[in-house]
């Protein structure tokens, strides 16, 4: 069935018709951008701080004006009319322009950041240079690409947020979470860094650090460069390495016991901040098929042994052999890093081994195999070179792999494309690790209201994880799926109030039904307790 | 190994090929003319409004049926041939069978109404149904104004629909306040005024006259009985509940009346022969049931049940406590138990009635005038807990025990605003009691530690 739309028009028939008051507003957006643009191409501003305003503003505006043009008029509850239609959102000419162009920006962000303007020494010029007077007065240093991007991801957060604010008005949960998302992106990803860097001084310098960005997802924080600077940095310094690390290890597992995986990918997160907001009229084009899932849980678990073995390297490399100079050396820390292993391995294989997929069986067991055989091989060959590579070649590959093509090139770039979560989901070695412990050790479930779903499909289309919420409900089972980043959007799209995100008690948390609730009671008991 | 066959890919004939084959090894084969494979036919309305592609409403993917082994046949059946087990096809083809399973559903009522089969006159139940819609108002340039006849679930589906493509609609609606022979007056009430907010042009108390041709059979048209009034429109919505569809049946030797009569096994008069879902008619009505039951959670309560029989396990359909859901535009409802209408009311039923003072929110209780005992309850605008009301009305608490434990029972996604404390007190004064509200206790939701 071929119905994607050939039209370059911007409008159509109702319900993919703009208003004018829409058109207006994309008109006062695509200005904003346009100016940008021209700041790209190096045409020249005289006042830099009144044009990086004026676009910005007109930015923001453009998109909240949207979206009170699109959702203001009318009653609230779900809005999803039309979605399958516009070409944007399926698919269609403008989806695959919008796919471009933003994989393109990518690229030259990541790449060729020199075509954004940036010149390493002296001043920067073109739409980097644009930005210099809000960064000075933020850190008092000039721009980078990279404040550049942090600026714009933060404005596509918060104008989008205020359009899914009034998309989802109707539902409190929603809003909730896009104001947690918001504030942090603001807060943590952008403010807070830059005023930490308006600390630095000669004597005093901390690496830029968004506290809500955790190791694995920030793959980079045990680098030598950012350790040495931490330590330098006296107590203030060691303070956040040690939160680095009791992030990864402590705060993370109560709360993704208390509450699943949410809290952090559609609570904190960037990324997922960002694809709740500016992805948001992407979700549904996400992959539901059985095949997805198996490519899915192959990928993103490959992607948490690379960052494992590609940290452990890259620590192992600077720590030292002597230990009376310090503590933590070569050798005791390639054993912590196996005994840690090796705990978590045992305690799934020996208490949670019923509840994993065999493919999942054999990946953890193979998985396993690999990296201590890695490890123990370290023991019997020359230095330097722990796990066949030099730690800077497989640091490098992983930052280029990982941290670029797939969470920026191919994560953000292909929203429209592939939908809103490819990186959440094929990608974050971060959302692997929680989705591991949602799965086996939360009290965190969808619960299925008992025989009420009619498998209409409007949850598993709208879930942006690709998670087949139906093949669930129409079960009467729970679901309780690692990937899935509690978003709540399977249950406000619901037409028949089956699905309710909450924490529960651990005992019947997941329970699969043969006969539905609303049978013959001994059908039921018959079929369902045998 | 036996054969079986089942005429008609909704949610009864899908159900029971599915269980059986959990249960059994036997050959299985749908034959469908409507589509290759099974969709939800209660999300059609979604694939006019673009909230889903057609592939999208499809529960399972093209894969699952080979692999379990349920053969597809798109055709149609013409008629039954029960002496030599066997269907014949439109196609010419013959098809044997073991055992048959009757599952073909519903059709829209047409009452004998002039003009009631002009091009541009349609229901809304089947896939072609969604195709026809598409053709027939495709916008509100070619469709300039739509008629929707029958205030009942698919009705206000239908309004929705075409009013997504921004088409104006005039909804007519035999009684004096939308679908008031099942919901109470009040509940009646909040949902006409949600009609109207949503620019329907809500018309009560009327009946559908004639339905106009213009010079090409094509419906231009229709006018009102009561008023004789005509309005112009190029589509008209037949929505007045459905009925089965068993015509090819008429000469097969199988017992028909409303639908296929069926024993409380499933089994029609034939040997061999059941019928399920929609078609079905109950010879005698099974509580306060209605001998046949066209709602889709019933469909597949009689799948799950045939599949037994079949399997050796031979097992009477009987359904457990009656529960619902509909959405009527923004508002969801759900009803568990029995609520009948105001003026439905069973002798010794009571009605406790609360709506929000502002939102569209209500809940109508009903319990026994003499002992108090709780019979069921709507909620509009408040998700409930089925498998909660469920062990309720097995345990036959008294209302008030539901009235005091109502937090255990609230579906709602986190962080909504809860009424229950408004309910409770509006109760209290109504009804002289001093209930307080309980803590909603897991260990009582999920009945632990019993």
């Amino acid at each position: 069935m071929s119905t994607y739309d050939r039209s370059m028009a911007l409008t159509g028939e109702p319900p993919k018709a703009l208003n004018l008051q829409q058109k207006l507003a994309t008109f006062i957006g695509v200005t904003g951008l346009g100016i940008l643009t021209l700041a790209v191409f190096n045409v020249y501003f005289p006042n830099k701080a009144f044009w990086l305003t004026i676009s910005l503003v007109a930015i923001s505006a453009g998109i909240v004006w949207f979206s009170v043009a699109a959702y203001a008029q009318k009653h609230k509850g779900i809005k999803n009319d039309g979605v399958m239609f516009k070409s944007i959102s399926s698919r269609g000419f403008w989806g695959w322009i919008a796919g471009i162009l933003l994989t393109g920006f990518y690229i030259v962000l990541y790449f060729y950041p020199q075509y954004l303007g940036l010149v390493k020494e002296g001043d920067n010029t073109g739409v980097i240079a644009l930005f210099d007077p809000l960064s000075k007065l933020l850190s008092g240093n000039s721009a980078s690409q990279w404040f550049v991007y942090g600026t714009l991801y933060t404005i596509a957060i918060l104008a989008f947020g205020i359009k899914f604010l009034w998309k989802y008005r109707h539902n409190s949960y929603e809003k909730i979470r896009t104001l947690s998302v918001m504030f942090f992106q603001t807060s943590f990803a952008f403010l807070i860094p830059e005023f930490m860097a308006r600390l630095n001084s000669d004597t005093f310098s901390l690496p830029y650090y968004d506290l809500k960005n955790i190791w694995p997802l920030n793959y980079y924080n045990f680098e030598r460069y950012r350790v040495n600077s931490f330590i330098d940095a006296g107590d203030i310094g060691l303070a956040l390495l040690i939160f680095g690390i009791l992030s990864i290890f402590v705060i993370t597992p109560i709360l993704t016991y208390k509450y699943g995986k949410r809290w952090y990918c559609s609570w904190v997160c960037g990324c997922g901040g960002l694809a709740e907001t500016a992805g948001d009229p992407f979700r549904h084009l996400s992959d539901k098929s059985q095949f997805a899932w198996k490519v899915e849980r192959w990928v993103v678990h490959s992607v948490v042994v690379f960052v494992t073995l590609m940290t452990t390297a890259v620590v192992y490399s600077y720590l030292g052999d002597d230990t009376s100079k310090y503590w933590l050396t070569k050798t005791s820390f390639l054993i912590s890093v196996a005994v840690i292993l090796t705990l978590v391995f045992a305690w799934v294989m020996i208490y949670k081994r019923e509840q994993l997929q065999k493919d999942a069986q054999y990946g953890a067991v193979g998985y396993f195999v690999i990296i201590m055989a890695l490890v123990s091989f370290h023991f019997f060959s020359g230095d330097g070179n722990v796990f066949l590579f030099k730690a800077e070649t497989l640091r490098t590959t992983y930052a280029f792999l990982i941290g670029s093509i797939f969470s920026g090139v191919i994560g953000t770039g292909f929203y429209p494309i592939f939908g809103n979560r490819v990186w959440c989901r094929f990608g974050c070695p971060m959302a692997a690790i929680l989705g591991f412990q949602q799965r086996l050790f939360s009290k965190f479930r969808i619960t299925t209201n008992g025989g009420q779903c009619i498998s209409c499909g409007n949850c598993s289309t709208y879930c942006e994880m690709g998670i087949d919420v139906r093949a669930y409900a129409q079960k009467g089972t729970n679901i309780v799926r690692s990937s899935c980043v509690g978003c709540g959007i399977c249950s406000a799209v619901c037409p028949r109030g089956v699905l309710k995100l909450e924490n529960g008690p651990l005992e019947g948390r997941i329970d699969s039904k043969e006969v539905l609730l609303g049978n013959d009671v001994d059908l039921m008991d018959l079929v369902n307790n045998k | 190994m036996d054969k079986i066959v089942i005429i008609g890919n909704g949610i009864a004939g899908v159900t029971a090929a599915r269980h059986i084959r959990k249960l059994s090894n036997k050959q299985i084969v749908i034959v469908s003319a409507e589509t290759d494979y099974f969709f939800s036919r209660t999300a059609l309305m979604y694939v006019y409004m673009g909230h889903m592609k057609f592939d999208h409403i499809k529960p399972y993917e093209d894969w699952f049926w080979k692999k379990n082994r349920i053969d597809l046949i798109n055709d149609y059946v013409t008629s039954v041939d029960h002496q030599g087990k066997r269907l014949i096809l439109q196609n010419g083809e013959d098809v044997t069978y073991d055992k048959l399973i009757l599952a073909t559903g519903s059709k829209p009522n047409k009452f004998g109404w002039p003009g009631q089969d002009l091009e541009g006159v349609q229901g809304l139940v089947s896939k072609q149904d969604l195709d026809l819609l598409e053709k027939n108002a495709p916008n509100n340039k070619v469709c300039k104004h739509a008629v929707v006849v029958g205030g009942g679930l698919i009705g206000i589906e239908l309004c929705e629909m075409l009013r997504s493509r921004e088409i104006p609609v005039t909804f007519l609606v035999r009684e004096k306040s939308f679908w008031n022979g099942v919901l109470p007056d009040g509940e009646s009430a909040m949902i006409n005024e949600h009609i109207l907010e949503h620019h329907i042009d809500l018309r009560l108390g009327v009946n559908l006259d004639e339905i106009l041709s213009d010079e090409k059979r094509k419906v231009r048209a229709i006018t009102i009985k009561e008023t004789g009034e005509e309005i112009a429109c190029d589509i008209v919505g037949l929505s007045a509940g459905v009925t089965p569809n068993i015509d090819f049946l008429k000469d097969s030797g199988i017992e028909l009346n409303k639908g296929i009569k069926v024993n409380r096994f499933l089994e029609t008069n034939i040997e061999d022969i059941y019928a399920i879902g929609d078609c079905a008619e109950q010879h005698e009505a099974i509580g306060n049931r209605r001998p046949v039951e066209a709602v889709w959670y019933t469909g597949r309560m009689m799948g799950e049940t045939v599949a037994q029989t079949i399997c050796g396990n031979k097992r009477e359909y009987n359904p457990g406590h009656w529960f619902n859901s509909a959405k009527f535009l923004d508002i969801e409802y759900q009803t568990y138990g029995w609520v009948f209408s105001t003026n439905g009311k069973k002798e010794h039923e009571s009605h406790f009635h609360w709506r929000h003072e502002t939102e569209k929110i209500c809940i109508t209780l009903s319990y026994d005038t003499n002992s108090g005992k709780f019979l069921g309850i709507n909620t509009f605008g408040i998700r409930m807990r089925h498998e909660v009301f469920d062990r309720w009305l097995t345990d036959e608490r008294q209302a008030d025990y539901v009235i005091e434990h109502l937090k255990d029972a609230n579906f709602d996604p986190e962080f909504y605003a809860q009424y229950e404390s408004d309910i409770v007190g509006k109760y209290n004064s109504e009804m002289n009691k001093n209930i307080q509200l309980k803590k909603k206790s897991w260990k009582r939701i999920l009945s632990l530690g019993a």
